[in-house]
């Protein structure tokens, strides 16, 4: 059916998913900060 | 506009239509023309993917709502990476092991023909309405600041999209957009230097002194307009609704060498998008910034409009407002100054003190400009008075060097074209796939019939968008009117979707009803908002409510009358 990313350091797409996911987290807490540091 | 800036402009636009319109012009192949090519990799489908969704409002409108109201807009885009995720791991797999032309043609092989033409005819009316103000929405804006005639800027960009999207379909507008994009980024990253190099050194902390940087906010208040929880739940669903069944973007990713790269695509854009968009209100806030220290900050930026009234009777009132926007934008020059100073000083409370009389001076200049806008309307009903959608082309034309200002407009009409482009590519292969082919299913394996039928459709709904667009400007009430029933159906449709994947014994008939109910109560909805200001909710929570309702309706309709249509559920379970 299940073809790996192929995308050097992730092994499954589940991987590539929990990376973009992680990676709008830490785009969130960044605007956050950036928000409280120039209120 | 100089003669430099015209080579600039006329160069792009039309340098990237030739080439996308040369390179694609032996395309014969049904699946080509409506899939683009085989060989297309993940980072033409993620750029052509972001080109077909960002349109000429993002890039014109969205710097004036940031310096209208500050960035806190970014978080109606927080939805989208978690909605791309799904997409991903559920939509695109099973798009392409049916290799399915078009989402609509799915919901007829898992439920029935009437549901299936429930979806595409969803979709046409939706983007039919919708192409024409694609066209019309940027031409109004630069035609009033630049002067020229609308109807041939309106007919100029239609017929320059319609030329090349007929010629090379899917494969063309991936190609063009791509070239088109690179116009963009490298337009938006000149004006941002321009902006930077204009700006004192505290303009960041004036920007964030004076409200406008507050990008997140986790209130749990439903009445606020943006927050970080209606963006990622509303946000969430009109993303899935867009992304996931929406053909216009679904033909995007929808082709490709494999399905990785379709994934791959898609994941980009689920990392890309959210700092685009903060880049492009960061962009306006700074510009909120830049117009504060400048002597001649207009009260109404839609200069065309407040001259034309001001000419007129009634002109002592109008001029009488500028007196007092001038007298009150000198004193909230003294209180920013007054601010930094303190700031400087470290003194906690001064600064403290300087901040809560610099809030106050802008209450006032804010007061002032909605007193204009007031004024208009009195003076004109009819007047446009949405003046932020101007703030950034009046920076462009009045701050940047002529090349610059060329390449500018040159963005402005790249993002027209580019999101037009993947429309019409969308309406001509749900017309041909869903509409032609399922009345006319004795024609479906003449692969030649079926490209000559889609060039025809592709070029129907581009001469329909350009007619609509010209039309626009003279009846703008009707124009609204097919918006709103255009809106109210849109929520519907990914109720359809998600009963498809997630809920196998619900059939045909049960899905249908529940979608027609799920209709009744978003119509209720806005008719209520409408009727009582105070009842109305956000238009993205209708996706969240027009979804479950289709949902659980159609779950309750399957579970109660056991209605049978479509495919038996053992086979439709393959699906």
């Amino acid at each position: 059916d299940q073809e790996p990313p192929n995308v050097p350091g992730f092994r499954s797409w589940r991987a590539v998913y929990v990376f973009v996911l992680l990676a709008f987290a830490a785009m969130v807490a960044a605007l956050a900060v950036f928000s409280r540091y120039y209120a | 506009m100089n003669a430099l800036d015209w080579i600039v402009l006329l160069g792009t636009m039309l340098g990237i239509a030739a080439y996308g319109t040369w390179a694609t012009r032996r395309t014969n192949s049904l699946n080509t023309y409506l899939k683009g090519n085989h060989s297309t990799g993940w980072f033409t489908i993620g750029l052509s993917v972001a080109a077909t969704q960002a349109s000429t409002i993002t890039y014109l409108s969205l710097p004036g709502q940031a310096y209208e109201n500050g960035i806190a807009f970014i978080q109606n885009y927080f939805g989208l990476p978690l909605a791309l995720v799904i997409v991903c791991a559920v939509f695109l797999p099973i798009y392409r092991r049916l290799g399915v032309y078009t989402a609509y043609e799915y919901l007829g092989k898992r439920f029935d023909t009437k549901t299936r033409l429930l979806g595409a005819g969803i979709f046409l009316l939706q983007r039919g309405v919708q192409g024409g103000i694609t066209i019309y929405a940027p031409s109004i804006i630069l035609c009033t600041v630049l002067g020229w005639r609308l109807d041939l800027t309106i007919l100029f960009t239609g017929l320059l999209v319609i030329v090349y999207t007929v010629t090379g379909g899917s494969a063309a507008v991936s190609l063009t957009q791509k070239w088109q994009m690179a116009v963009i980024f490298g337009g938006m990253i000149t004006a941002f230097v321009t902006l930077l190099v204009k700006l004192p050194p505290d303009a960041a902390h004036i920007a964030g002194a004076m409200g406008k940087l507050q990008a997140v906010d986790f209130d749990l208040n439903f009445d606020k307009r943006y927050t970080f929880w209606s963006g990622l739940l509303g946000g969430l669903f009109l993303s899935l609704s867009y992304f996931g069944t929406d053909q216009s973007q679904v033909q995007r990713y929808i082709g490709g060498a494999a399905l990785r790269e379709g994934r791959l695509g898609l994941m980009f854009n689920a990392v890309f998008k959210i700092p685009m968009q903060f880049f492009i209100v960061l962009l306006g806030a700074l510009l909120f910034v830049f117009y504060q220290f400048q002597p001649n900050t207009p009260v109404f930026f839609n200069r065309t409009e407040w001259q034309r009234h001001a000419e007129g009777p009634h002109g002592a009132v109008l001029k009488e407002i500028e007196v007092k926007h001038a007298r009150l934008h000198g004193e909230k020059q003294e209180k920013i100054r007054a601010w930094v100073a303190a700031r400087e000083t470290g003194d906690a409370a001064a600064e403290a003190k300087a901040k809560a009389e610099l809030a106050a001076a802008q209450k006032a200049s804010d007061a002032v400009r909605k007193e204009a806008r007031d004024a208009l309307l009195k003076i004109d009903p009819r007047a446009k008075v949405k003046d932020s959608d101007y703030v950034f082309i009046s920076f462009i034309l009045s701050q940047l060097p002529h090349g610059a200002i060329g390449l500018l407009i040159a963005v402005m009409f790249a993002s027209a074209l580019s999101s037009k482009a993947g429309e019409l590519n969308a309406l001509g292969t749900a017309s041909t796939i869903d509409l032609w082919r399922v009345f006319r299913p004795q024609a479906a394996p003449d692969e030649t019939q079926n490209v000559k039928i889609a060039k025809w459709f592709t070029a129907f709904w581009g001469l329909f968008a350009i007619g609509f667009a010209l039309f626009a400007s003279f009846a703008e009430n009707l124009i609204e009117a097919l918006n709103i029933i255009a809106s109210i159906f849109y929520p519907i449709v990914l109720g359809l979707f998600v009963v498809a994947f997630f809920c196998k014994w619900v059939r045909g008939t049960a899905v249908f009803l529940a979608a027609l109910a799920a209709l009744g109560v978003i119509a209720a909805l806005y008719f209520v908002g409408q009727a009582d200001p105070s009842r109305n909710i956000g238009y993205l929570w209708y996706n969240p409510i027009g979804c479950a309702v289709c949902v659980a309706v159609s779950i309750v309709l399957q579970a109660v009358f056991n209605l049978r249509s479509g495919p038996p559920a053992a086979a439709s379970a393959s699906v």
